[in-house]
């Protein structure tokens, strides 16, 4: 491994995007994401890769969708206005089955919204987020250094699965300076007979495409892709445990708000409460099978986001209502405190004991 | 053992690279460490702040929202955090920008005319450096000479002149006497 | 003896075109222009969103469906990824001048080393003919029944001309296929700007005006005659940026 340097989350998705193999970014400057783009456009060219700031970010999910048909590593960056913008060409990435990494470094919204960091995104990225029948993978990392290894792996998995993956993190996650190790990854990139590089005149054309005009057709081919998706719920879901043992109430959350959720429950067990946190790190496919299993031994589940209570449709599903569900929430650029979860956990065991 | 700082004054007082001095010092014992500035319009003219935290163990929030040490370098900025500084917590006050005190009787007040000290220097930019200086030796945070190894880290090489001057104001901070 | 075949670069899919359409001829001077550069094995296509959606099954070499309009960004993605390939788009005037406006005229001002065919017969032939930005003054359509009234939705674009105001792109021809002259000027057109983009000279667009007997409700024979009394003369032919002769005129 190599030294620990300090980087910011977004620089750091960066240079793991470099290693594992990227040379092709495309996008388009928003706060709070651009370090990512002002990375590339100085790393780029010096290792014979490719930077262009594309007219908008319609068209910089279009020239990822060129380059991801041909069959190489390529990524976009964005944060949530530029991220909804991108929808279409994630849409038909999805229905060509292509892989490719799109970032998104949320801040609040509706619209314009502000600058500050959010995770009022959930939705869009783990439900679908553009038209039609499909899935994203998407990463919740929690540090730098996940910023670092869930780009490598987004990468790996998206090829493996050819399916376009979200790295799904806001504002704080990419501003904020950790120290990080980036591994030296080999390069892990598999055979591609379905790119378009041009037949050589040696096999029948390649075709990348998402028009189906038989609805028999199409069905079929949604179908097949959730089959794939079905594999992925069962290889592909990770998530963290932290104290959950003998926990009475489960705190879930991802992103900046587990690390928030984790002093949370430090503090809260100082007081002398059982407290435990889940913490999602991938929201699609989301960690059901966990929730489920704890709901049978807990009190209640506290969702803490930063959002007017998104994932917390999900805790409820997964959990199948069997135990009080709660939201603990601060949104539009608003960050909850460790303080704000532990009055939400005194609040939820009065109502429960 | 944790330490939550808070760095505030005007943009362009650098107060975020002085925390993120700070943070490569951390990083220079082995600690576990994170910074997290303000971002946005306010990075151009208006307060700017960033959190910085040095611990034994694995950092949680990187939010800063009550510091054990603060450092202002304007006085909005102590009109603003005094209140959110922990009981028996440091606040280090820049006292040629800032006239007033600490009002605040359960914690540590320390004054130091940082941006004079940097004028007469003749590093009139490095104000924020000198009151780094005064934390280093007020709360032995770091030792300053891993402070000035550091500082190597964050000043690249081609820029010798610079790593001279924020040692120098470092070393000016560390040994002023009030 | 074989006098006349098909061109090798076009499969044996039967086009689904409407009779009189000329999106056939057009097809067939852009795989004859193919075949004499021999470069169908390293040749990527994409096809628009609008009649020629299903160019990709036309086209033996590699082919791309893009979104509508976006065909300049997925051409840059995939001219940017393999610089030795030959990549080509083929959009309609809906596609490219409306929806694709903003991908067209950066796509041009780069010089991405591409070539765009650009197909314009006034509407909107897939959706049932609809106005598009390129339908004449006047002209009746499904979404200006009382004919295009200039004062409401403004007058028809000019690609061709507009595009040759940027000071970037290498290469830009307005040609037609409406009779036997018009198509062989079309041709050399055609082969041109793919030559150009082998020679890595840059961006080259052929606007091809063309006909929609269907939708402006007028038998094949007519339509090519409406091409003449009316697109052609608010459409001129010609070349409106030639770069390479440009600068030989310098010398």
């Amino acid at each position: 491994m190599s030294e620990k340097v300090l980087m910011k989350g977004n620089e750091a998705i960066a240079e793991a995007a470099i290693k594992a193999g990227c040379r092709f970014y495309f996008g388009y400057p928003i706060t709070p994401q651009t370090e990512i783009a002002a990375y590339m456009a100085k790393r780029m060219p010096k290792i014979g890769g490719t930077f262009l700031q594309a007219e908008s970010e319609v068209s910089a999910i279009n020239m990822v969708y060129g380059v991801a048909g041909a069959g190489y590593r390529v990524m976009t960056s964005s944060s949530s206005p530029g991220v909804s913008l991108k929808q279409e060409g994630i849409s038909y990435i999805a229905g060509a089955d292509l892989p490719a990494l799109i970032i998104n470094v949320q801040r609040g919204g509706p619209g314009l919204g502000g600058i500050q960091p959010s995770q009022s995104d959930y939705f869009q990225a783990v439900k679908g987020g553009g038209h039609g029948d499909y899935h994203l993978i998407v990463y919740a990392p929690a540090s730098v250094q996940e910023m670092a290894d869930y780009t490598i792996k987004a990468f790996d998995v998206a090829d493996k699965y050819r399916m376009p993956v979200m790295l799904l993190a806001d504002g704080t996650m990419g501003q904020m300076m950790e120290p990080v190790e980036l591994p030296e990854v080999s390069a892990n990139e598999i055979e591609k007979p379905w790119a378009v590089r041009g037949t050589n005149c040696a096999r029948p054309h390649n075709i990348i495409n998402s028009l189906y005009l038989k609805p028999e057709q199409l069905e079929k081919t949604n179908f097949d892709r959730f089959e794939k998706y079905k594999e992925i719920e069962k290889n592909e879901c990770l998530y963290e445990e932290y104290m959950t043992e003998d926990a009475d109430i489960v705190l879930v959350a991802f992103g900046i708000a587990a690390r928030i959720s984790k002093n949370a429950v430090v503090e809260a067990r100082k007081q002398g409460l059982k407290v435990g946190l889940i913490r999602p790190i991938t929201l699609w496919p989301f960690p059901s099978e966990v929730l489920n299993k704890t709901a049978d031994r807990v009190k209640g589940f506290i969702s803490v986001e930063l959002s007017m209570g998104q994932m917390i449709e999900d805790v409820k599903l997964a959990t199948e209502c069997k135990k009080p569900v709660r939201l603990c929430n601060r949104t539009g650029g608003m960050i909850v405190s460790p303080e704000e979860v532990v009055e939400s956990v005194k609040k939820l065991l009065s109502e429960v004991e | 053992m944790t330490t939550q700082v808070l760095i505030a004054g005007f943009g362009g007082q650098g107060v975020l690279f002085a925390g993120k001095c700070l943070a490569y010092e951390g990083l220079y014992e082995n600690k576990q460490v994170s910074w997290l500035p303000s971002y946005g319009p306010e990075m151009r003219g208006g307060t700017a702040n960033c959190s910085v935290i040095l611990s034994d163990e694995p950092v949680g929030s990187p939010i800063v929202n009550n510091p054990d040490v603060l450092i202002v370098m304007n006085l909005p900025s102590l009109d603003k955090y005094e209140n959110a500084t922990v009981k028996g917590g440091k606040i280090f006050v820049d006292s040629t920008l800032i006239a007033r005190k600490v009002e605040r009787a359960d914690v540590d007040a320390f004054y130091i005319p940082a941006t004079k000290i940097a004028q007469e220097l003749g590093i009139p930019t490095l104000a924020n450096m000198v009151i780094v200086g005064k934390m280093i030796k007020e709360t032995g945070i770091v030792t300053f000479e891993n402070a000035c190894e550091a500082m190597k880290k964050v000043v690249s090489a081609r820029h010798q002149d610079l790593l001279d001057a924020n040692i120098k104001a470092l070393n000016a901070g560390y040994n002023y006497a009030e | 003896m074989v006098v006349f075949k098909k061109p090798k670069s076009l499969t044996d899919v039967p086009l689904h075109y409407c009779p009189g359409c000329t999106h056939g001829i057009i097809h067939r001077l852009v795989a004859e222009a193919i075949d004499e550069l021999g470069i169908e094995g390293k040749t990527v296509g994409v096809a628009p969103v609008g009649c020629s959606v299903m160019a990709y099954d036309y086209f033996t070499c590699d082919m791309v469906e893009a979104a509508h309009g976006r065909a300049p960004a997925v051409a840059t993605g995939l001219k940017r990824c393999m610089p030795d390939n030959v990549i080509f788009t083929y959009q309609g005037d809906g596609d490219l001048a409306s929806i694709g406006m903003a991908e067209t005229v950066h796509a041009a001002t780069r010089n991405e080393n591409i070539t765009i065919i650009f197909v314009n017969n006034a509407i909107y032939g897939m959706t049932g003919g609809q106005m598009a930005p390129t339908s004449l003054p006047g002209q009746v359509t499904q979404t200006s029944p009382y004919g295009r009234d200039v004062n409401t939705v403004g007058l028809p674009i000019r690609v061709s001309e507009m595009l040759s105001a940027l000071d970037a792109p290498y290469y830009i021809e307005r040609v037609a296929v409406n009779n036997v002259k018009n198509v062989k000027n079309a041709k050399k057109a055609i082969l041109k700007a793919f030559k150009n983009q082998v020679e890595k000279k840059g961006f080259s667009l052929i606007e091809v005006v063309s006909t929609c007997p269907t939708n402006w409700g007028l038998t094949p024979e007519k339509a090519l005659q409406w091409v003449d009394e009316k697109m052609i003369p608010y459409y001129p032919l010609g070349v409106y940026k030639d770069r390479g002769a440009e600068a030989k005129e310098e010398k």
